[in-house]
């Protein structure tokens, strides 16, 4: 072989090289992040504009929770605050149960639901479930009215948070039962908020993820609410220091 | 000659260019040796390179000393703020930061309005804001008051779509709702009564216990003496205060506010003689620049600047006393006590405000309260500096917080601090605005400890004077200057 061709061969050899061993230090045990969000990542690191597109996404989907847990002034006008109510928990995907009657209405995982609801008038809301819905302290307003509702669960829901947890006071004289578990944006200054909540009974609390010392948190919050049922399950309480 | 030979053909090898036998190698090996051994060659070409890039660079340097370039043959400092700016904002505490970043918020195009903020204590170890104890609250007497504070918990509850910075972490206010606890004795009862209206017009959750309601809800209260009491339920509670100003200044640099560390010593202004309705000549000034002394350094620099907002706090009157313009503003120092009592109340122990004047709240979980009080007018302690003197704890906290919360009677002082109040002592309500003598600088100064909790709705509303031109979301025109000059106070009824 020429020379040229062999040190051209040589450099390619070499560059392959630098490739691989670039790879191999790169790769870590961590599972990479999906490709479009590794391609974002790629160009934020060289356009400002990416960044641009980020934030706009970010305030796009924070619009979107805005809209889908915006006031329902108009059915409320219309058919009264009960059907918005519940018109407004099926839309979010959530389910309840009217006083004095033993069938649920809920949505199913498409989003369908039954427009049966609509025959109860004026009759009010005494169990609603908004588990992993997208409810936030916005969307609250729309069950302002409900003097009578017994239970809230909200387990994993991503937008409860501590002002969430603070408006729940316009359900002091009824709510009963209330399951906040697996919610990851509520933290210790929230749970202060659920001392207006005088009439309650049972509390769910499992795994909180913000909430800081679990063990000290739990007995305050039996200690204001003597009446209630705490239940917290999922903390690690061992007082050893984790290595 | 082997092993010179082949240590050559190593060298080669190394360089990693030719690849050819080690035969051929000696002829150009050698030829090459030699070339990089004469030296003469490629100094003269080194010569004629560097006389190129020396010619571009001369070239470079009469460009840049055209006029309308902003070189100049003086070194630079970089420590000094820019020469000339759109919009100096003197004071970066939390209502500096907050109208910075309300004003680039509000621009119009990325850039488009320049933003200086003047800071003189970088460690903030001496700033009213970080200082405070950090409490925000609707029940105020005030209908501009109550609406600044809700506009405010607005802010906070989105805080993070206001004031998210790309790639870092989330801003955690470490929000207590635990609401606020205002008691009141049979004396100024219906005054309480006659705000809670006006809280509850304005949109205020607050609701009003009696004593047996007030007993059963707090039972570690002792409500001896004690009429009425009026409880926050909702957006009232106590936050961080360093978060909030940390998370405002990240947020306005990020969108390209110039931070600028030192003091401002002097305006230079032009004036202006008018006539007033009566006849009287007035000196209507207007601020061309402003000198900002550098904080551990000799230097100062004019700022060249369309408007200035005072937002100096505590002292705001030094600043606005140097264009000659009495303003009714002074620092205050106000103790506040760490206290603990393991057997104090528990988690839902609110920000309690009794109507002696002295409150409490919880501080952590462990046992901890902050408390304290403010002095008699009489008795105001020198402002010259921060110490904390105990003795006041003894006198006139601990008495009534003792009577107050029988439980508290076995506290231990653990630590104690204290912090500057912008007392407006016209009023004690927030100046905002331009004032009518001085056409360009803004006032948001003397909130006279509300400062930090009206922070994000105060920014937007100066904002909204400077982009806008008038007050657009909430119309604060009641809290302008005008009231200090026509001596018309807008006094709190507070029940304390």
């Amino acid at each position: 072989m020429s020379a040229p061709f062999m040190s051209l061969y040589r450099c390619c050899q070499r560059s392959a090289l630098l490739v691989v061993s670039r790879r191999s230090l790169s790769s870590s045990s961590v599972s990479p992040p999906p490709l479009h969000t590794r391609i974002l990542l790629y160009l934020t690191q060289r356009f400002y504009d990416v960044e641009m597109l980020q934030s706009w996404m970010s305030l796009r989907r924070w619009k979107g929770v805005q809209k889908r847990n915006s006031f329902y002034g108009y059915a409320q006008q219309q058919y009264g605050s009960d059907i918005a109510a519940a018109y407004y928990i099926l839309n979010m995907k959530g389910g309840f149960r009217f006083v004095g009657q033993s069938d649920w209405f809920s949505a199913d995982r498409r989003g369908k639901f039954n427009w049966a609801f609509m025959d109860h008038k004026n009759t009010p809301l005494e169990e609603v479930n908004m588990n992993y819905t997208g409810i936030n302290y916005r969307g609250l307003e729309n069950l302002e009215g409900q003097k009578t509702l017994r239970t809230l669960s909200l387990r994993g829901c991503p937008e409860v948070d501590d002002w969430f947890l603070a408006r729940l006071h316009m359900f002091q004289d009824s709510l009963e039962e209330l399951d906040i578990s697996h919610c990851p944006r509520i933290t210790t200054g929230g749970l202060a908020a659920l001392r207006n909540l005088k009439g309650l009974k049972r509390l769910d609390v499992s795994s909180l993820p913000e909430i800081s010392s679990p063990g000290v948190v739990i007995i305050l919050l039996e200690e204001m609410l003597p009446k209630c049922d705490v239940t917290a399950n999922g903390y690690d309480h061992n007082l050893r220091e984790e290595s | 000659m082997s092993t010179w030979r082949g240590l050559h053909v190593n060298l080669r090898k190394a360089h990693g260019l030719f690849t050819v036998s080690s035969r051929h190698t000696w002829k150009y090996g050698h030829l090459t040796l030699c070339k990089s051994l004469s030296t003469g060659r490629a100094l003269r070409n080194d010569f004629f390179k560097d006389l190129e890039a020396q010619l571009a660079a001369a070239r470079q340097k009469a460009l840049d000393a055209l006029p309308g370039s902003g070189w100049s043959p003086v070194e630079m400092n970089r420590g000094l703020p820019p020469e000339r700016t759109d919009v100096v904002i003197v004071g970066g505490g939390v209502i500096g930061w907050s109208v910075a970043y309300w004003i680039k918020q509000k621009e119009k195009r990325r850039g488009g309005v320049n933003v200086v903020v003047v800071e003189k204590d970088p460690t903030y170890s001496q700033a009213s804001t970080v200082l405070s104890a950090g409490g925000i609250r609707q029940q105020f007497s005030l209908p501009e008051n109550i609406c600044l504070s809700l506009a405010s918990a607005e802010f906070m509850k989105n805080i993070n779509e206001h004031l998210h910075v790309l790639n870092e972490d989330p801003v955690d206010l470490q929000f207590n709702q635990s609401g606020y606890l205002f008691l009141a004795n049979e004396e100024v009862a219906h005054i309480m009564e006659e705000n809670y209206k006006t809280q509850r017009t304005a949109g205020a959750k607050v609701s009003l216990l009696s004593a047996t309601q007030l007993k059963e809800k707090f039972p570690w209260i002792n409500t001896e003496g004690v009429a009425l009491a009026s409880y926050g339920l909702e957006n009232e509670g106590w936050f961080d205060p360093w978060t909030l100003l940390q998370a405002f200044k990240r947020k306005a640099l990020s969108m390209g506010v110039v931070q600028c560390l030192g003091e401002v010593t002097d305006f230079k202004y032009t004036s202006n003689i008018a006539r007033n309705a009566q006849g009287d000549q007035v000196a209507q000034r207007r601020v061309r620049s402003v000198k900002v002394q550098v904080s551990n350094s000799l230097e100062f620099q004019p700022i060249e600047c369309a408007l200035v907002v005072n937002a100096a706090g505590a002292f705001s009157g030094t600043v606005a006393a140097m264009l000659g313009i009495p303003l009714p503003v002074e620092p205050r120092k106000r103790y506040i006590y760490v206290v603990n009592c393991p057997d104090g109340p528990g988690l839902d122990t609110p920000f309690l405000i009794d109507y002696s004047g002295v409150w409490f709240r919880r501080e952590g979980l462990g046992g901890n309260y902050i408390a304290g009080t403010s002095p008699e007018e009489a008795l105001e302690p020198d402002t010259s500096n921060l110490e904390v003197d105990h003795q006041f704890f003894e006198e006139k906290v601990w008495p009534h917080l003792a009577s107050r919360v029988p439980a508290l009677e076995k506290l231990k002082v653990t630590s104690s601090w204290a912090g500057f109040y912008d007392y407006n002592t016209f009023d004690q309500n927030g100046i905002i605005g331009l004032h009518p003598l001085i056409n360009n600088m803004f006032f948001a100064t003397g909130f006279s400890g509300h400062g930090l909790q009206h922070s994000p709705a105060v920014g937007r509303a100066v904002a909204e004077l400077i982009m806008e031109g008038d007050f657009t979301s909430l119309n604060l025109s009641n809290l302008g200057f005008r009231r200090i000059l026509q001596q018309e106070p807008m006094l709190e009824r507070n029940i304390v």
